[in-house]
């Protein structure tokens, strides 16, 4: 049996599998934990199969992995699911953070185990899912079904009585802008006649008739909005300071970034780029105010979940700033970004959330003093913050150079404007990452830091650190090992971009002829 | 069997339903006072299944005509009588226990419901509107009466009486039309209508009667403005029929509706198109606005049937192409989710339904985790979330939308979907993440029995499977498309 052709069906469902076996199982003991460790675990070794498998050499257009099955007939949309180099990383990243949030959450979730593991199975599944797709019903499936544990989730183990609002205002937020997504969707099909990403990305990338229809600009809009506010770019990030102050770690872990960044550079690039080369220069210039206004937020920020909330969003502006330069260097450093976010991101909530499993508070100043006591979390503390500021030799410097060094090439216009003032992001960042770590490790012992007994790490939470913090060496020195896929996807969404700069593309032409 | 008069054939369902109804009434009598009713139960589930069966088995016979050509069994029918046959098996397996101990009169609410069923099955395969209307009055007169069937309670009695005289004005407006439309074409049938609007010059007064049926039945299908009366009825009916009330005589007046407007109006399409625009908005709007007010679960769910009859509504713009097959199909999965719904809510609530406002499902997932997830999941239906029933109802009735056309009807009702999400979610939130009340009522509630337990586990199912695989009912669907309005035939059978 070849395993190429359905082995990103087997990663997506076995978390499903795994969710209804946790479904079943009694409600007790660690028996939930190990599970869920287990299939997570599972999942993560068959993600790691794509890497290895993975023909680097093949043409820079093609899906990998692929299959393709009908599954509804009329409509007609296939179950058709593949990866490339932009997709590849994501499922692994998703793989891989799956396991080390059940390790992460072992302690703070203590009742109702099994809803909790069940339904971060479930959201493990829509992740996938949406990674995967390359059909766009199918994709929008999984992406709707996303919210559903997510909200779930964070209504019911929030950290405080405002969870259920925030969780409601979580779905709302994602909820609208793809009730609208659809409408563009179903208007898609109604043009078009399918449904396949891999076709529509042609006809949008062949078929360039100077018609500049308005109801294809409302489209690519609609597009556009949904993945915006999911990512969420700057105004649109209401909901992120709630949800993730009251998200349980493991899902502040995969709540941001990931599925709006990735969605973006898919979809909306796929199917509109010259309506996506249109709005460049005004995205450029939410991501550079997302950066520095995001900083800025979290640099007043007493709450460290606030903190990090707002540092979330100026990181993602900055993904927004990198794949909007539409240059190569641009598009691969948003991809490599992406990845970044979800890595260090989820490390430093996964570190935030120890702190607050031992002291109880996310108050900076309850804080002060800790480093002598607990140097294993210090140090932790230290490499990720010198990975989100983007010290060289680690991840985050390749992905930021490569942002600002192609958004310095762009041809979209203010480059040089916005670029020097998206740089002053990562100063901002510098400083409140840097002062956090000194408000909160060092200087004087603050009552509760001293009533509290300190408790290092223990061998778990190694477990579930140490993973990552090794990958930030790796991506910052190996940085050719991950780019080389990146690296075909990003030329691939910069040059179709570049191409289509001058023509707009109508999809009605294309509907008479072929697909009737 | 075919050897068997038409006239037979054709109202097969009806018939065994009938002699169900009458069996149980005239056993009823004999059973002991206050021994068990199950046994009726029993016997009506049986009815129910035969007629089911025996529906499916019209389906061998294509396209026929009985009664003089009032009554027409088509695959259109068929679907219409398999779905209410569903939904009122769903309703007695959870109500089997409903009335036990309560009602004495739990003997006559099996053969009320059978009666009713026999009324909604005619209507949909009546091509004759003086026909149609018996059929209405028929399931009507079984519902009002169902609807107050908690005797002692002021609420019951105020929904009952409610219910049945606007029901009885809706009923006055029908027949009225009726009698607009004999003056305006000279014929009552259905597709003698459709010929002579073609050529006659009385295309107004064709209208008119158009609209006043529209008025009879927008008032059955609780569409707004006529939606008024579903709440309250909603709210003082017992939970399993207010499950019944709020799928099945829907369907099949919406199963009328289209026959009407398909076949019978089909020629003046330009004209009720607006209308049916205008119902659709209003009704999605409402019910949504309406929902979202509501601290009541049985109004919460009665107003949001109100929104659903608005999604519904939307097919009908879609005319003709794929209209008939995704009002079919929604008219499926909302059956499924909703009856559901209900049957969970009966569970919980039992016949003194002291368990009533979204406080008091609070923390359902810690007591009854199953029924939780289960009702969780209807909600998540009635959202529209992919993998389910509900999902794919609405997925069809807006791709037709948008394939005639109606963009922004279409846009309405996504938005109308976001508002929706809100309300269902606050009772998700409370079934999930709150704590139940030290004194909760949910402590009470005693294990579910298995007929009931078939009853949810079968429409869960039915709303998972039509969310996962839903080309098997939709081929049904589009075969009952064709069936009805010959002018569909050439667009839905290719696919797009």
């Amino acid at each position: 049996m070849n395993l190429d052709h359905s082995i990103l069906t087997i990663i997506t469902f076995v978390p499903l599998a795994g969710a209804i076996v946790l479904a079943l199982l009694p409600d007790r003991d660690r028996i939930q934990q190990w599970s869920a460790l287990a299939v997570t675990l599972v999942t993560f070794l068959l993600t790691l199969h794509l890497p290895f498998h993975y023909d680097y050499a093949a043409a820079s257009g093609s899906f990998q992995f692929e299959q393709n099955l009908l599954w509804i007939a009329n409509p007609s949309i296939h179950y058709h699911v593949g990866a490339d180099g932009l997709s590849m990383w994501l499922v692994v990243l998703t793989g891989l953070l799956a396991p080390l949030g059940v390790l992460i959450s072992w302690r703070a979730i203590g009742t109702r185990r099994r809803l909790f593991y069940t339904l971060f199975l479930l959201l493990q599944v829509a992740m996938l899912g949406v990674f995967v797709s390359l059909d766009l019903f199918l994709y929008y499936a999984f992406w709707e079904l996303s919210l559903v544990p997510t909200a779930i989730l964070i209504a019911t183990f929030g950290r405080t009585e405002h969870r259920r609002r925030a969780a409601i205002k979580f779905f709302l937020y994602a909820f609208i802008p793809s009730a609208i997504l659809l409408v563009a969707m179903l208007w898609l099909y109604a043009k078009t006649g399918t449904f396949d990403m891999p076709v529509l990305a042609q006809l949008a990338a062949t078929h360039s008739i100077s018609s500049n229809s308005a109801a294809l600009w409302l489209a690519s809009l609609a597009f556009l909005a949904a993945f915006a506010v999911k990512v969420p770019v700057f105004p649109l990030h209401g909901w992120l300071a709630d949800a993730i102050s009251e998200a349980p770690t493991a899902v502040v872990m995969v709540l941001a970034g990931k599925l709006g960044l990735y969605s973006i550079l898919r979809f909306s690039f796929g199917i509109f780029p010259a309506q996506s080369h249109r709005i460049a220069p005004f995205m450029i210039a939410l991501g550079a105010i997302g950066i520095v206004y995001g900083a800025l937020l979290a640099l007043v920020q007493k709450d460290l979940k606030r903190l990090a909330a707002f540092g979330t969003l100026g990181h993602v502006s900055m993904v927004i700033f990198g794949i909007f330069a539409l240059t190569i260097a641009g598009v691969d450093g948003g991809i490599y970004q992406t990845l970044n976010e979800g890595l260090g991101g989820s490390a430093f909530f996964m570190l935030l959330g120890l702190l607050y499993e031992r002291y109880g508070t996310y108050d900076m100043r309850d804080y002060g003093g800790l480093a002598a006591k607990l140097p294993w979390i210090v140090t932790m503390f230290v490499i990720t913050s010198l990975s989100v500021v983007g010290l060289p030799m680690l991840n985050g410097f390749v992905g930021e150079f490569l942002v600002l060094s192609g958004s310095m090439q762009s041809a979209v216009a203010h480059h040089i404007a916005w670029t020097t003032f998206a740089t002053t992001g990562v100063i901002l960042t510098a400083s409140y990452m840097l002062w956090m770590i000194q408000r909160v490790f060092y200087g004087d012992l603050s009552p509760r830091s001293e009533s509290v007994p300190a408790v290092d790490l223990d061998i778990r939470e190694h477990l579930a650190l140490w993973p990552l913090v090794i990958i930030f060496l790796v991506m910052g020195v190996a940085s050719p090992v991950f780019m080389r896929a990146i690296d075909t996807a990003g030329s691939r969404i910069a040059a179709t971009l570049t191409h289509t700069q001058a023509t707009t593309v109508n999809f009605e032409a294309t509907s008479e002829g072929g697909q009737r | 069997m075919p050897s068997l008069s038409p006239n037979i054939v054709a109202l097969l369902p009806e018939y065994i339903l009938t002699i169900a109804g009458v069996l149980i009434m005239l056993a009823e009598p004999m059973l002991p006072a206050g021994s068990s009713r199950k046994p009726l139960g029993w016997l009506a589930i049986l009815g129910t299944l035969a007629a089911g069966l025996a529906s499916w088995y019209q389906l061998s016979f294509g396209t026929l005509h009985a009664f003089y050509g009032t009554v027409q069994t088509d695959a259109f029918s068929v679907f219409f009588h398999l779905l209410i046959a569903a939904v009122v098996l769903v309703t007695l397996l959870s109500s089997l226990d409903y009335f036990e101990g309560n009602a004495t009169h739990a003997g006559e609410y099996f053969a009320l419901t059978l009666f009713g069923a026999v009324g909604m099955m005619f209507m949909t395969c009546s091509v004759e509107l003086l026909m149609v209307f018996i059929g209405l009055e028929i399931s009507s007169i079984s519902t009002y009466i169902m609807a107050g069937f908690r005797k002692g309670q002021s609420t019951g009695v105020e929904s009952s009486i409610k219910y049945f005289l606007l029901g009885s004005f809706a009923t006055a407006f029908f027949l009225y039309g009726i009698a607009l439309a004999f003056g305006a074409t000279g014929s009552t049938s259905i597709a003698a209508i459709a010929q002579t609007l073609g050529s006659s010059p009385t295309q107004k007064l064709a209208f008119l009667a158009l609209g006043m049926m529209l008025i009879g039945l927008g008032f059955k299908v609780s569409a707004a403005p006529f939606h008024v009366w579903a709440p309250d009825v909603y709210q003082g009916a017992p939970a399993p029929i207010v499950g019944m009330m709020s799928t099945a005589p829907k369907m099949a007046a919406f199963a009328v509706l289209l026959r009407i407007t398909f076949s019978g109006f089909a020629g003046i399409e330009h004209r009720w198109a607006a209308l049916i625009w205008i119902l659709a908005a209003l009704s999605m709007t409402i019910g949504n606005l309406g929902a979202l007010l509501q601290r009541d679960v049985k109004r919460l769910l009665a107003y949001s049937s109100i929104a659903h009859a608005g999604y519904l509504l939307v097919a009908f713009t879609a005319f003709p192409q794929d209209g008939i097959a995704s009002a079919c199909f929604y008219a499926a999965a909302y059956s499924a989710m909703q009856v559901g719904a209900f049957a969970v809510i009966t569970q919980i609530a039992r016949y003194d339904e002291q368990v009533r406002t979204i406080d008091d499902y609070a923390g359902l997932a810690l007591k009854r985790p199953v029924l939780a997830a289960v009702l969780g999941f209807f909600l998540l239906s009635l959202i529209g979330i992919p993998f389910t029933g509900g999902f794919f109802g609405k997925f069809y009735v807006f791709t037709a939308a948008l394939h005639s056309g109606r963009v922004w009807l279409a846009v309405i009702g996504l938005l109308n979907s976001g508002v929706a999400c809100f309300y269902y979610l606050r009772l998700l939130a409370a079934l999930y993440s709150r704590q139940p009340h030290e004194d909760s009522r949910l402590n009470q509630i005693p294990s579910v029995s298995i007929p009931a337990a078939v009853a949810l586990t079968f429409t869960a199912v039915a709303t998972l499977l039509l969310g996962i695989a839903p080309g098997r009912v939709l081929s049904l669907a589009q075969r009952s498309a064709t069936a009805t309005a010959p002018a569909a035939q050439s667009t839905t059978a290719t696919s797009r």
